[in-house]
């Protein structure tokens, strides 16, 4: 998971979930804390579904 | 004119002993050129005298340690001015012995050391940013063009000439950077290459993008409720103080914390010591670069079968390629013997 997904496929990461910002990766500062959690919690439901997903190639899920 | 005296460094093979038989031949010294040494030697001419040459069996330099120091020594009394290892091509086990014993003889002897070696060569990386590295094909086929290249700047580096850039000596980029007065600006420049390009013309780079090797993707993960999850970062996040030291840049170890029935990851007991950008938000909420809440939570609702006890951590800034990568190799084989089968890696 990272903000800088371009960057990440162009080095070879095959399953990539697309994060809010460098500073913070999966948060969101403009949220409530509650609104930030389920927030997160979504990013990381992605991740799950790209660990599920078949890939060829670096792919960005976003 | 004085003739510089040089010292030659050739593993076992090269140095006319034998093959992989030999392979654990000791440290030794003879007179004079041997092999590659006597192209070497026509093509430094007048100006350099191969004195010695200085061999070890492969395996025996990658096994003992003190075989290094040995070499080094034998190296020291043939006195030189410049001392040559390799060209290794693209040996593994060679490379790493001629880029260390030029590192070494270079710090020692305070000497010009030269090596060479294919750029894709393992040691190639290690060894780029400490001494003189000539980009040669791949194998010994290339033989006369990496000797005139080593020769060429051997002599250069001995009578105190400024060498040119990577690209005019046929070295590999050293890491360090030369300030030059450009005739014409970056946007100049990079107007006339885009022209040239969309032309059909040749053009050349001054920063070529580099490549990574591809990794072959992982199957997919068949049921996340079943499975152990692992969570890393490479976001630098340690307990607060730092008590095992993690760089904020220039990793060069990855750390592992135990979250072990934790919950959450909580600011007055976790930091970010990443040093490439502003660590306010992670330190205000760590759980903006390690979702430790929201995957306990998925674990409590039965949507991942068991997060791993451990966080992984390192520093991923102004990383090296070589480290890094040993720190994946280690990471991996680590969590695929206890069992981990999918792992939600946190990148800054």
């Amino acid at each position: 998971m990272s903000a800088l997904d371009a960057l990440a496929k162009s080095i070879g990461s095959n399953r990539i979930v697309r994060g809010k910002a460098i500073t913070s990766v999966v948060g969101d500062p403009t949220l409530s804390r509650e609104d930030e959690r389920r927030f997160r919690k979504r990013l990381v439901r992605k991740a799950l579904e790209a660990l599920q997903t078949p890939v060829e190639e670096p792919t960005v899920f976003v | 004119m004085t003739t510089l005296r040089v010292v030659h460094y050739l593993n076992q093979f090269f140095a006319g002993i034998g093959a992989e038989d030999k392979a654990d031949t000791p440290p030794g010294r003879r007179e004079g050129a041997l092999g590659p040494g006597r192209l070497l030697q026509q093509t430094l001419g007048e100006r350099g005298r191969v004195v010695a040459t200085v061999y070890c069996g492969d395996n025996h330099v990658s096994e003992n340690v003190e075989a290094l120091g040995d070499i080094v020594d034998l190296i020291a009394d043939a006195r030189p001015d410049i001392v040559i290892t390799g060209p290794a091509f693209s040996a593994g086990r060679y490379g790493v012995a001629c880029g260390e014993i030029a590192a070494r003889v270079r710090e020692r002897l305070n000497v010009v050391a030269v090596t060479a070696m294919h750029p894709e060569n393992a040691a190639a990386e290690l060894y780029r940013t400490k001494v003189y590295v000539v980009a040669t094909s791949k194998s010994a086929a290339g033989m006369a063009d990496a000797l005139a290249a080593v020769a060429r700047m051997a002599l250069k580096l001995a009578s105190g000439e400024r060498l040119g850039s990577p690209v005019d000596e046929g070295y590999l980029p050293t890491g360090r950077r030369v300030f030059e007065n450009a005739p014409r600006t970056a946007g100049e420049r990079a107007i006339d290459m885009l022209l040239r390009k969309l032309r059909g013309e040749r053009y050349m780079t001054e920063w070529a993008v580099p490549r990574y090797a591809r990794v072959t993707p992982a199957a997919p993960l068949r049921d996340p409720s079943k499975a152990t999850i692992a969570l890393i970062t490479t976001g630098g996040l340690v307990p607060r103080g730092n008590p095992d030291r993690l760089e904020s840049g220039y990793a060069t170890k990855w750390l592992r914390y135990s979250i072990k029935g934790l919950d959450e990851l909580t600011p007055d007991r976790w930091q970010s010591v990443h040093g490439g950008f502003d660590t306010t938000l992670i330190n205000l909420d760590p759980h903006r670069v390690v979702p430790l809440d929201a995957a306990r939570e998925l674990e409590r609702e039965g949507i991942i079968g068991r997060l791993f006890d451990e966080l992984l951590v390192t520093t991923g800034n102004t990383s090296v390629i070589p480290d890094i990568r040993r720190f994946a190799r280690e990471m991996t084989q680590e969590l695929k013997a206890a069992g981990v089968e999918g792992v939600i890696l946190t990148s800054t």
